[in-house]
């Protein structure tokens, strides 16, 4: 047994009272999860507190929270480990420097608006986005009699999606999200994938055309893993945006109006050139290169910015023009032989699995210290 | 307020399947769930649902491993439908998006199952039901225009008029607290089981017999409410769920002194016979001092490829890293029998109406019967697919005939009070949690795999004292946007309505058949207990046992080995 502090933060819209925190002191197994605490915290000393949850399996989705600033669900955090990760982060509002306190702050999910203490309104962002995305199969026709015949490991790859549990653990910490709200973000997009990567689906080119073009659509994720990091469930829905992607850039020569594609093209291009990036070429060539019209305003536009790094000793006309580095042959080994191969390998957890990780990996050593117990006996 | 020919109360696989087959058959729809549709626990099903639409099989041979696992309790009537319509449903399913794994030639995969004799359990690695549930979802966001979802809206009673006829239903907006009368032709409960009343269970919080109670309250029929399965591969400390895909798939069974004990309890079938079988060998092997000290038993997964674990039981994988620190992969887990799912619940006719005029009741909540006295793996997904369309199809027929009942609103002040009463009760008596834990443990201890006269009266006298004080136990939020203890009161009170059911209908049975073992009276004795027990109030107030005969129309009861 361990002592923790559990911090919930509760907001209660007929109270009048500005959202607060709340402390509650619980003892539990350090195994034992962060909903564990709540609802011992709920049936022992306070049935106000509000959350969402019932499978306590980390199948049906309801518990997602932020646990010491980390998105995921309370049902399969351990105590230890949500502790653990606000030690020295300045996580731990009220009383900082305190560790051996054990610590754990609990508070609604981000980018969606609160309706009572650790529930939030899902139907207003979350459920709103995968609305936007036609979260249905549009069967191919004709529609067999009987079974669609398509590969197991189409069926196998689609599974990843399939395992969204619809938490949005991965809504709430979207930075793309929070500066543009109308992104129509990870998991809506992951569930797009369910769709394109289907075999059985009629419209994977409508599917795609529409999500490229649109301005919040797969190009409006900034790459920045804070996804992959929030699932709970390895749907890791950055990898499905970038595998969407890949179907619209290059399986379907999809050049979408806001630019997307060409960046990227631009983008392998300078690396494969430079070996680092050159900035520079970067901006123009994602408008079609210098020269081109599309880029004229674009690099006008960037003037000022230039202007300013220039004053600043950031940049000199030289380093703005030229670019010293060159990649050197391993890099450019690199992309031939991508380039080469004749299917794109992606990755995929239900194909891979574990297989490929070494044997005494991190997770592993963890998993060790967690079967102690059982091995005493 | 809300008119709708066809409510349906629950959005778990049976409501929203007869919302689509309602909605089909031009209704006008409603349906209305306390969680989110998503979040219903059917999502838990992880191994699979049987049909035989392979060349090979037959439904014949589905119908009668069905038979065999009700130990002969099952209506063999409705059994036979629902072993017939199984094929045409997967492909209903398959059509409608849901994803299911493939063999290597790119047909539909199976993959074997506890009491049946072919591989006919198709899936989607372990997680079927979340799979089937979400596609369903689906075509409900497709279909919205002619099903209107409401979605955390709880149901506080069912309404019926002077003649008796279910009306619809008063349900209260989780969100805000306020309560609106929902009228309609024909109300189809579809809110799932009741294993909540137990603990521990591999049930979610959210399954506490709320349909059960509330049709028992306005005088509907229960019967089997007896048969509790316990599911034989559970965890032992929070009763989390091992699917049996993973015996499905090749784990084997091993006690403490390393004996693969099931070559003693079922030669034949071994891990896979039929879960009250495989449960009581369990119990057997811990009673008598052959399991290992946590009172549990060691299932090994590591006989199965870890490639095809990896693939196809990745559910467990995390469910063993995350909740018992175990890999799977590489090492046996620990597991015991645990309460998993309850064969009875409100009697129906096979298609789904209950003995009260324009009530449904299809799935889980449910007693058509098909499980009868056990319930076989991958049965149940196809029992709350196969009654529920049947239920949206016949609820909808039967609206087209009549006019739209009125409800007076009266009934919205008289739910109103019933809150009010709750949310002003004085702060003494004991909480609901502790009254709760009281009884899952006296359940779990009496009403279990082995049970007797003695330990169902005892739980019988716990279960009435608990009624009593359910009703003085106070509760923390007096407010009205999403106050849930308001809610978790009136669950208790629906799941002390079941528990009693479930203990009286077990002191009744006086014999052992399926998933109760009575060790005073260890045999099955067809001659006398080859019918099925029905409950009902019956215009009082306490439960009213009667008795119904169990349909036989091609197999004659035999001896039941596996």
């Amino acid at each position: 047994m361990a002592e923790y502090t559990l911090r919930i933060r509760r907001y209660d819209p007929q109270s009048g009272e500005a959202a607060h925190w709340d402390d509650h002191t619980v003892e539990l197994e350090p195994k034992q999860s962060v909903l564990d605490a709540i609802l011992k915290v709920k049936d022992e000393e306070d049935g106000s507190i509000g959350i969402r949850c019932s499978c306590q399996q980390a199948i049906c989705g309801s518990c997602g929270v932020r646990m010491n600033g980390k998105p995921g669900l309370a049902c399969n955090t351990h105590l230890d480990e949500a502790a653990a990760r606000g030690h020295g982060t300045g996580w731990n509002p009220p009383d900082e420097g305190q560790a051996e306190r054990q610590v754990i702050t609990v508070e609604p999910m981000g980018n969606m608006p609160v309706i009572r203490d650790l529930i939030v309104d899902m139907d207003a962002v979350h459920w709103k986005k995968i609305q936007r995305v036609t979260p249905w199969l549009v069967n191919k026709e004709p529609v067999p009699e009987r079974e669609y015949i398509v590969p197991h490991d189409n069926m196998v790859d689609v599974t990843q999606t399939m395992a969204c549990i619809q938490c949005g653990a991965c809504v709430s910490d979207c930075l793309s999200m929070e500066v543009d709200p109308g992104f129509i973000g990870p998991a809506a997009l992951a569930k797009a994938y369910r769709f394109v990567g289907d075999p059985r689906d009629a419209q994977p080119l409508e599917r795609l055309n529409d999500l490229s073009q649109d301005p919040h659509g797969i190009y409006d994720c900034t790459h920045c893993f804070s996804c992959i990091d929030a699932c709970p469930k390895g749907v890791d829905p950055m990898s499905q945006i970038m595998r969407l992607r890949r179907k619209a850039g290059e399986d379907y020569d999809i050049v979408d109006r806001n630019n997307g594609k060409r960046h990227e093209d631009a983008f392998v291009k300078n690396i494969r050139k430079n070996g680092l990036l050159q900035e520079a070429d970067l901006l123009a060539d994602s408008y079609g290169g210098k020269f081109h019209p599309r880029a004229v305003p674009e690099l006008l536009s960037g003037l000022p910015t230039v202007a300013t790094a220039m004053s600043r000793g950031k940049m000199t006309p030289k380093t703005a023009l030229t670019h010293p580095h060159k990649a050197p042959d391993d890099v450019r080994k690199l992309f031939d032989e991508i380039d080469g191969r004749e299917e794109r390998i992606e990755l995929n957890l239900y194909v891979t699995g574990y297989e490929d990780a070494p044997e005494n990996v991190e997770s592993e050593a963890e998993e060790t210290t967690g079967t102690e117990t059982e091995e005493d006996q | 307020m809300p008119s709708h020919d066809v409510l349906i109360i629950g959005a778990g696989l049976a409501g929203q399947r007869a919302a689509l087959a309602a909605a089909q058959s031009g209704a006008s729809v409603a349906i209305i769930s306390k969680v989110h549709p998503v979040r219903s626990h059917s999502v838990a099903a992880a191994g699979g649902i049987n049909a035989a639409l392979n060349p090979e099989d037959s439904w014949e041979s589905h119908a009668f491993d069905t038979v065999k696992g009700s130990d002969y309790l099952g209506d063999q009537d409705a059994i036979e439908i629902m072993a017939r319509a199984a094929p045409e449903e997967i492909l209903w399913l398959e059509h409608a998006g849901v994803t299911f794994h493939r063999n290597e030639t790119g047909h539909l995969g199976t993959r074997a199952f506890g009491g049946a004799s072919a591989a006919r359990t198709y899936y989607v690695a372990d997680i079927t039901g979340h799979a089937i549930l979400h596609v369903l979802y689906e075509q409900l966001m497709k279909h919205h225009e002619t099903v209107d979802r409401y979605e955390e809206w709880f149901t506080l009673g069912l309404l019926q008029n002077d003649e008796g006829h279910c009306v619809g239903a008063v349900c209260r907006d989780l969100r805000d607290g306020h309560i609106e009368i929902f009228n309609a032709k024909a109300t189809i409960l579809a809110s799932g089981g009741a294993g909540q009343v137990y603990k521990p269970t591999t049930n979610g919080l959210i399954v506490t017999g709320d349909g059960i109670a509330q049709a028992y309250r306005i005088g509907a029929k229960l019967m089997d409410m007896e048969m509790i399965q316990y599911h034989p591969t559970t965890l032992a400390g929070n009763g989390l769920l091992i699917t049996e895909g993973a015996r499905g798939e090749g784990a084997q069974l091993f006690n403490a002194e390393g004996e693969r004990f099931m070559e003693k309890y079922a030669p034949n079938k071994l891990e896979l016979a039929s879960r009250d079988v495989v449960s009581r060998a369990e119990q057997t092997e811990i009673n008598e001092g052959r399991g290992f000290d946590d009172g549990t038993v060691a299932l090994d997964i590591t006989k199965v490829p870890r490639k095809r674990t990896l693939e196809a039981l990745r559910e467990i994988v995390n469910i063993g890293r995350d909740f018992a620190g175990v890999d799977i992969t590489r090492e046996p887990i620990h597991i015991k029998p645990g309460m998993h799912y309850i064969m009875g619940g409100v009697k129906t006719d096979s298609d789904g109406q209950t003995t009260i005029p324009g009530l449904y009741a299809a799935g889980e909540v449910a007693c058509v019967s098909v499980h009868g006295g056990n319930r076989l793996g991958a049965n149940s997904l196809l029992d709350t697919l196969v009654f529920g369309r049947r239920s949206g199809e016949h609820a909808a027929r039967r609206a087209v005939q009549m006019p739209m009942p009125s409800t007076p609103a009266s009934k919205i002040s008289e739910a109103e009070r019933d809150v009010s009463e709750i949310l002003n009760r004085e702060p003494e008596g004991r909480r609901i949690g502790a009254i709760k834990d009281e009884l899952g443990d006296t359940m779990n201890q009496y009403v279990a795999v082995f049970r007797d006269q003695e330990g169902l009266t005892k739980a019988l006298e716990i279960v009435e004292r608990l009624k009593e004080e359910a009703g003085q136990a106070p509760i923390d939020d007096r407010g009205t946007v999403f106050n849930q203890d308001v809610i978790a009161h009136i669950e208790l009170g629906y799941m002390l309505d079941v528990a009693e059911t479930i203990v009286v209908a077990s002191l009744e049975r006086k014999e052992s058949r399926g998933a109760q073992f009575r060790t005073d009276f260890p045999e099955r004795n067809d001659d006398e207990w080859l019918k099925h027990i029905d409950i009902s109030l019956n215009g009082g107030e306490r439960p009213e046992v009667s008795y119904s005969p169990v349909t036989i129309t091609r197999w004659q009861p035999e001896e039941r080995t596996y």
